[in-house]
């Protein structure tokens, strides 16, 4: 009989390289050189830098409903952080900002997105990501088409695809994950666990002591990772990613972070979140942490830090004037990229908005 | 020209186009080894591999979904249905992913796909296997739905289905399959979409219809015919993109109309025949429009199923309601 209840019974726990007081595990060599972890913590600022102005700008009624990576950026920035941009894919669900600008997508067409125009969900040619995916879960099996698709015509890229705790109970990462599986395509599953559906606990979502456990049902690996963990993140997702390339199939990965924020700019969560654990959580924030280990070797201090900040909020501050710069959408538009070549009907449909 | 049935001219086509465009991939259940459940891609696998022929875990969605991801990375992905009752397991992604995926993208991802399903009844399947869902799809803007009902349209729709930049459902009459047989060239040919077919002329009554129930009002039609009416037969071959003006000028010509479809009457492809002639033809319809269709009601067991479908005979009976009225 094979059972598992708890992750010890399966010999799991969460690894971590970087301890929330910002010192490293011993005997640990970090996978990301001393430049790239500065470049990389620094997009996490940008990603914290954004969010809080994103929201202000939805406040003012600028933006429309946005939703936060607060609390995730250590999973989303270290696991992008392990691709390639130049031939790995991106497949993302919509919270997973970061992954989208390193892979070379820009912060006005994020903005122009989110302020409505649908121009910003086109990423451009060369940028290796799917649009934003508002339907969850619907992605998973785009990655794996995706990543089997590449393989087929012979690139050695991979594909990583980003979905939550909510979106596993999808039917959807079932098929995906089984397809995967038979096919070995070269697929990351990178679940980010951050605690809540909207205001459903992880508790209510599964009976799973942990996701990565359901990797070993569709034959492939599964690893569980502390998501707050910048180098932990990046070397689990690193190598994913070696044995995507070297033809070894898919991996699962559950990245346990916390939701620092709301689900979106429309939702309160103090209906649901308790205070204490949200102040507990607060204290494992990622950057934080990333912060106290720079400090600790030396990489950072605090003028440099106030240097990086002010540089952030211009480039936030550029995209918000590139994005209210740009000509508001209009109706045409309704029409345009619906079909490549479109019925008679809707022609004439597009007429009668154009001339009016 | 040689006479084929239709599973053989759907075969062809998929043949053909993988010969001229590797982009092109079949995945779908049994479709390999098996050559599909009614052989549509009988000995596909042997002579394109494996890899071009792929036989998929039992799971619609990912069928359908995985197909997204293949566009997306530059190739033509042929998904098939194994019916298109099962189409509901994948409906999501057929709606919500396919057919929008190009305008999410603003153009960056076309989906060039054809997703192909048999469909229809008078087979005596189990449950779910018969039902005629199109209109579930006709909502779904972004997608083209093709309704052959001769060989010749199967493998000249289909050819167009593929080489089309947009995702097409391609509805396939389980019972036209092996019965449906016609003559179909050797030369390489398509059929365009949105181009409705007369099937036969007549003067008095337009009977349209799409798929299988285009041989039922051909059949009504001689009926018609011992009664001294004449029917046109039109078959409307694709219902996105829908030959309006072809609809509307056979119905100013007749200035009665019956419209015949296997699927329920309510909310049928029928009501957006009979929406459109009004809009389109009104003044000179003679007689209300009527609508032979299945009733309101789950698709029946297999020992009642003719019951159920539209007849021949009840075609008929439309027809001379039609033409008795002032």
């Amino acid at each position: 009989v094979v059972s598992v209840t708890t992750i010890e019974q399966a010999g799991l726990e969460p690894l971590t390289r970087l301890r929330p007081d910002g010192t490293l595990e011993d005997c640990y060599e970090p996978t990301l050189p001393e430049a790239e972890l500065l470049a990389a913590f620094r997009l996490m600022l940008l990603t914290r830098a954004f969010d809080e102005r994103a929201f202000s700008l939805q406040r003012q009624g600028r933006l429309g409903t946005f939703s936060p990576v607060t609390g995730q950026e250590a999973s989303v920035v270290g696991s992008a952080w392990a691709l390639d941009p130049a031939r790995d894919w991106v497949v993302p669900q919509y919270r997973e900002l970061p992954a989208m600008l390193r892979q070379g997508h820009s912060l006005d067409k994020v903005l122009l997105y989110f302020m409505g125009n649908p121009v910003g969900n086109r990423m451009d040619e060369g940028v290796n990501v799917l649009p934003v995916q508002i339907s969850l879960a619907a992605q998973v099996p785009h990655a794996v088409g995706l990543a089997w698709g590449l393989r087929h015509q012979g690139r050695d890229g991979c594909v990583i695809t980003y979905f939550g705790d909510g979106a596993s109970s999808e039917g959807d990462v079932h098929e995906a994950m089984n397809l995967a599986g038979v096919r070995g395509a070269p697929v990351i599953f990178f679940l980010q666990n951050n605690g809540w559906a909207i205001s459903t606990p992880v508790r209510k979502q599964t009976a799973t002591p942990s996701f990565a456990l359901r990797a070993a049902g569709y034959g492939f690996p599964g690893e569980l990772v502390d998501g707050n963990d910048l180098l932990a993140v990046h070397e689990v997702t690193q190598r994913a990613v070696r044995r995507a390339r070297a033809g070894e199939g898919p991996t699962m990965i559950e990245s346990r972070t916390y939701r620092l924020g709301p689900h979106n700019t429309a939702d309160d969560p103090t209906r649901y979140v308790d205070p204490d654990e949200l102040n507990a959580r607060r204290e494992l924030d990622p950057i934080r942490r990333v912060r106290a280990y720079l400090r600790g070797r030396g990489l950072l201090d605090e003028e440099a830090e106030q240097r990086i900040e002010t540089e952030l909020r211009e480039e936030v501050e550029r995209a918000v004037r590139a994005a209210e710069a740009f000509a508001p959408a209009h109706s045409g538009q309704i029409f345009e990229h619906v079909y490549g070549r479109p019925p008679a009907r809707v022609e004439s449909q597009r007429r009668s908005v154009e001339g009016r | 020209m040689a006479v084929v049935n239709m599973v053989e001219a759907i075969r062809t086509a998929l043949a053909r186009e993988m010969e001229r465009d590797e982009r092109v991939i079949l995945l779908g259940q049994d479709i390999g080894h098996n050559g599909g459940v009614f052989r549509a891609t009988d000995g596909l696998q042997e002579r394109f591999g494996e890899d071009r022929v792929v036989d998929m875990p039992l799971a619609e969605a990912v069928i359908v979904g995985s197909a997204v991801g293949l566009a997306a990375s530059g190739l033509i992905p042929i998904p098939e249905l194994q019916f298109l009752g099962f189409g509901s397991q994948a409906f999501h992604q057929i709606e919500g992913q396919v057919a929008r995926m190009r305008f999410r993208s603003q153009g960056r991802y076309a989906m060039p796909m054809v997703i192909r399903a048999p469909f229809g009844g008078n087979v005596r399947t189990p449950e779910l296997h018969s039902d005629a869902h199109e209109v579930k799809y006709v909502n779904s803007p972004g997608l083209k739905v093709a309704m052959p009902a001769s060989a010749y349209d199967a493998r000249g729709l289909l050819t167009e289905a593929i080489r089309d930049p947009d995702p097409v459902l391609f509805c396939e009459p389980l019972r036209g399959y092996r019965l449906i047989k016609d003559e179909v060239p050797d030369e390489d040919y398509t059929v365009p979409f949105g181009e409705a077919r007369l099937a036969r002329d007549g003067t008095d009554v337009a009977l349209i219809a799409w798929s299988a129930a285009v041989s039922v009002a051909l059949k009504a039609a001689e009926l018609a015919a011992a009664d001294g009416i004449s029917c046109a037969v039109l078959d409307l071959r694709t219902l996105v993109p829908l030959d309006v003006t072809g609809l509307a000028e056979l119905v100013a010509r007749t200035g009665r109309a019956v419209v015949v479809h296997e699927a329920p009457l309510t909310g049928g492809f029928g009501a957006e025949v009979v929406a459109t002639i009004q809009e389109e033809a009104f003044w000179s319809l003679e007689a209300p429009i009527g609508r032979v269709a299945a009733y309101d009601t789950p698709y029946p067991i297999a020992s009642i199923e003719e019951h159920y479908i539209p007849s021949a005979e009840r075609v008929l009976e439309a027809v001379r309601r039609v033409a008795r009225e002032a």
